[in-house]
């Protein structure tokens, strides 16, 4: 076998702060041999960013790195000073983060981020055209357009495309990618997996870091499985996820919300209770349309959600899926259309009219952190929901929660606890509709998996109904009774969950089914 | 569109500034006849010529609104003391003046931005830290002082007063530019620190640049955003600065006139001094919004 690009034995990474240190990466090896595509996956915290980081002598400011062998391209790296490790950067590997829109330059365009790299490994030549070179190996059309505009005017996908470009510039036989698509829709996501898929396929050497390990199936040939800084499982993919080893990979993979998972818990091993929803609509919207100015946002949405009933509402950024939660939730009001909730008329009546009905209804948002009062601790923040007087440890219980947490605030919180204090303050009304907005999107796969089997069984034993909104196929497709497909602000198919994942009618639909990455097609 | 806009808002605070100081000075004690004669020979003759000649006996309102109107002619009326033209009074004062806080603008603006991208190791870090906090709470005259005593009685560098040569400017826009630096520094430090903990720079530096280069064509565009929105404030610091340096200094200049029109009830002259610095305020803070679009992409797109 040729010289591997990466060689690295037993290697540590430290972060002394004040008196303690914060140890990230606590010995881990890893070979990266030219023309394969090798995958960390890790839940947050886990050390693989870190790693992907030290391989370029970025481990960030104070970073302490130890290790029996650190050879990049046959060279000692631990012998490498600032020189040396900046000419590596770029040159010899090249770095794509998450999110373009703050990992390029917001205040320069494309074209000088790219050019940048151009100037820094001394190109020779024409600067403009080989960024304009660049930007059509990934497939960014009119190239010289783009090369002149900044990053805030392009697409989540071509500004991903165009952070490639600027990774590959310098033509480095290794390119690193932490997180290249988590903050896509699904169906650009699948355009960037083409994209890598397209630069593997043409010999090029990769290292992927991902949180999803349907993500990485696709391209990887092997997978290491990180946990808090060590690598409890390697192995080529298919085996890796057709029969994993460790009892941590089991977990992640079972975890993976799908089809398959419909009625059984995500984070145990028992199945989860179900009701029949009954036939009494708990909201009812019809023709709900919103305008702003000439923008229609929401156009003609007709959706009910009966007693007991998860409906779940998927589409992808910009569809109108959160201004739909908005209108039902009487946060805006309705260029037209109308809603009933609980047999009232919900739209059109004065505010004061709704009040008595609104802790009938509540809502879980995405980052419950910023929708708690920072100051106020866990106890005042659920305690505010209940009845004066009410006792608060019976419902975080509920959800959970030790009463060893009544007393934190919400920023000594981990995300997953946050997210079930947003459900106890949710819950605390006894609501008969709770609003979810992208409630797990923001959560590790194995706590996304406790919440998910939470908001299951409150369905289950309170028979309250969810309006389930998420990007998340697999989430909706294990979690929901029903299904709405959003494009552009009107609904293109609803149906039965089933109906409409198995046997999809509209375009759209299929679209996105077909883009998202499944574990399932291996 | 949006230029036309800040043209009108602008003659609005103009107006504004003309109509308050108008009336804070028909406020002050003692009257108009007093202030025009001074010194000079006061006979009921001559003040009833007074009255006769500067239109004292028209009713408030009238005076107002011909002030107003000549005002937005261009005629800037005659000084009561010196009994000249506004205009030439003003225009022979205002080029030292100009002159002086444009030295000490540069001198502060550049001060700035090569101390904030040098000293960001951390001991050169505190000390120029340290040193801003002195100067900001310091008050310019008494780093006026300090300078004067230090370079110009003890070693005989600079010329002790008066406008003569580019070396009797050196000091009073050092004593000017010192204070200025001080805030614009923290304030760009503050701005590049933050701009280093973006995602962009990790970028930037896996493409291989050097630290000099992340700091001088990543974080400092980014650090400027806040620092331009400063300008009016240094407008204003270097205004009201001006009027205490050129007295410690002895220079010629718009201080000296206000501080001396101000002190005799010199009406027109207070008036045109006021709307001066009012005009300069609208110009420069209009001038910070432009350079704003020019450093940031972002708000271009907003705007059109």
């Amino acid at each position: 076998m040729s010289t591997p690009l990466i060689s690295i034995r037993d290697l540590h990474v430290e972060f002394p702060h004040r008196r303690t240190v914060v140890t990230a990466v606590r010995g881990i090896d890893l070979d990266i041999h030219p023309g394969e595509c090798v995958a960390i996956v890790g839940e947050s915290g886990s050390g693989k960013s870190v790693t992907a980081r030290t391989l370029v002598g970025l481990a960030g400011p104070g970073a302490v790195v130890r290790s029996e062998r650190f050879d990049v391209n046959g060279r000692d790296a631990r012998q490498f000073g600032e020189e040396q490790w900046r000419r590596l950067r770029g040159g010899f590997a090249g770095l794509v983060l998450q999110d373009a829109l703050v990992s390029l330059d917001p205040l320069r365009t494309v074209g000088a981020e790219i050019g940048e790299v151009l100037r820094v490994h001394g190109h020779r030549g024409d600067r403009k055209e080989r960024v304009r070179e660049l930007l059509r190996t990934v497939h960014v059309p009119e190239p010289e357009r783009r090369a002149g505009q900044y990053s805030h005017q392009l697409s989540g996908g071509l500004r991903q495309r165009a952070l490639i470009a600027s990774a590959i510039a310098g033509g480095p036989p290794l390119l690193i990618a932490d997180e290249p698509t988590t903050a896509l829709d699904v169906t650009v996501q699948a355009q960037i997996l083409d994209l890598l898929a397209e630069r593997r396929a043409a010999g090029e050497t990769l290292l992927l870091i991902s949180h999803d390990l349907a993500v990485v199936a696709r391209l990887a040939d092997r997978v290491l499985v990180m946990r808090d800084g060590l690598i409890v499982e390697a192995g080529e993919t298919g085996t890796l996820l057709s029969a994993p080893d460790h009892p941590y990979t089991k977990k992640l993979l079972k975890a993976v919300p799908s089809a398959a998972t419909r009625g059984r818990q995500l984070s145990g091993t028992g199945s989860t209770a179900s009701i029949e929803p009954s036939a009494e609509a708990v909201i009812e919207a019809s023709g709900l349309t919103k305008r702003y100015g000439k923008h229609t946002v929401v156009q003609d949405v007709d959706l009910t959600v009966r007693r007991g009933e998860i409906v779940g509402l998927v589409g992808e950024s910009g569809s109108g899926k959160t201004t739909v939660a908005q209108l039902l939730f009487g946060l805006v009001a309705p260029t037209a259309g109308s809603v009933r909730f609980e047999g009232a008329d919900w739209t059109g009546v004065p505010e004061r009219r709704r009040r008595a009905l609104r802790r009938r209804m509540q809502f879980i948002s995405q980052d419950p952190l910023s929708s708690f009062d920072p100051r106020w601790t866990v106890r005042r923040i659920v305690a505010e929901a209940l009845p004066r007087g009410a006792v608060v440890e019976p419902l975080l219980e509920r959800v959970g929660l030790g009463a060893d947490l009544l007393d934190r605030h919400p920023r000594r919180l981990s995300g997953g606890q946050r997210q079930r204090v947003a459900i106890a303050r949710a819950l605390a009304p006894r609501p008969s509709l709770i609003i979810c907005d992208e409630p797990v999107s923001a959560l590790d796969v194995s706590v996304q998996a406790q919440v998910l089997d939470l908001l299951a069984d409150i369905r289950a034993t309170d028979g309250t109904a969810l309006l389930f909104i998420s990007h998340d196929l697999g989430v909706v497709h294990h979690l929901a009774d029903r299904v709405l497909v959003m494009h552009d602000g009107a609904v293109v198919e609803s149906g039965p969950i089933d109906d409409v994942f198995h046997r999809p009618q509209h375009d759209y639909t299929r679209a996105l089914l077909g883009a998202v990455p499944t574990l399932e097609a291996l | 569109m949006i230029v036309l806009r800040r043209l009108g808002a602008g003659l609005v605070v103009l107006w504004v500034a003309a109509t308050a100081a108008y009336l804070a000075l028909l406020a002050a004690p003692g009257s108009t006849v007093d202030s025009i004669i001074g010194d000079g020979a006061d006979t009921p003759l001559i003040r009833s010529q007074i009255i006769q000649e500067w239109n004292l006996d028209r009713p408030a309102v009238v005076q107002y609104l011909d002030y107003l109107w000549r005002f937005g002619h261009g005629d800037l009326g005659r000084s009561y003391l010196l009994q000249r033209p506004v205009r030439d009074v003003i225009g022979d004062q205002i080029f030292p003046t100009v002159k002086l806080a444009l030295a000490a603008a540069g001198l502060g603006i550049v001060l700035a931005v090569l101390l904030a991208l040098t000293t960001r190791r951390p001991w050169s870090r505190r000390v120029s830290s340290t040193a801003e906090l002195v100067l900001v709470s310091t008050p310019p005259f008494l780093i006026g002082l300090v300078l004067l005593s230090v370079f110009s009685f003890q070693f005989g560098l600079f010329p002790v007063s008066g406008d003569r040569g580019l070396a009797a400017l050196v000091l009073p826009a050092i004593t000017l530019a010192l204070p200025v630096a001080g805030v614009l520094t923290q304030v760009l430090r503050d701005g590049i620190d933050r701009a280093l903990e973006e995602p962009f720079v990790v970028t930037a530096r896996a493409r291989g640049l050097r630290e000099r280069a992340v700091l001088a064509r990543h974080a400092l565009r980014h650090a400027l955003l806040p620092a331009v929105s400063l300008l009016g404030w240094l407008c204003g610091t270097l205004l009201g600065g001006v009027v205490i340096i050129e007295t410690v200094f002895g220079r010629p200049g718009l201080g000296q006139v206000t501080l001396q029109a101000v002190g005799s009830e010199d009406m027109p002259v207070v008036l045109a001094v006021v709307v001066f610095s009012a005009a300069a305020y609208v110009l420069l803070n209009t001038a910070a919004d432009l350079a704003l679009l020019v450093v940031d992409p972002r708000l271009r797109a907003s705007t059109s």
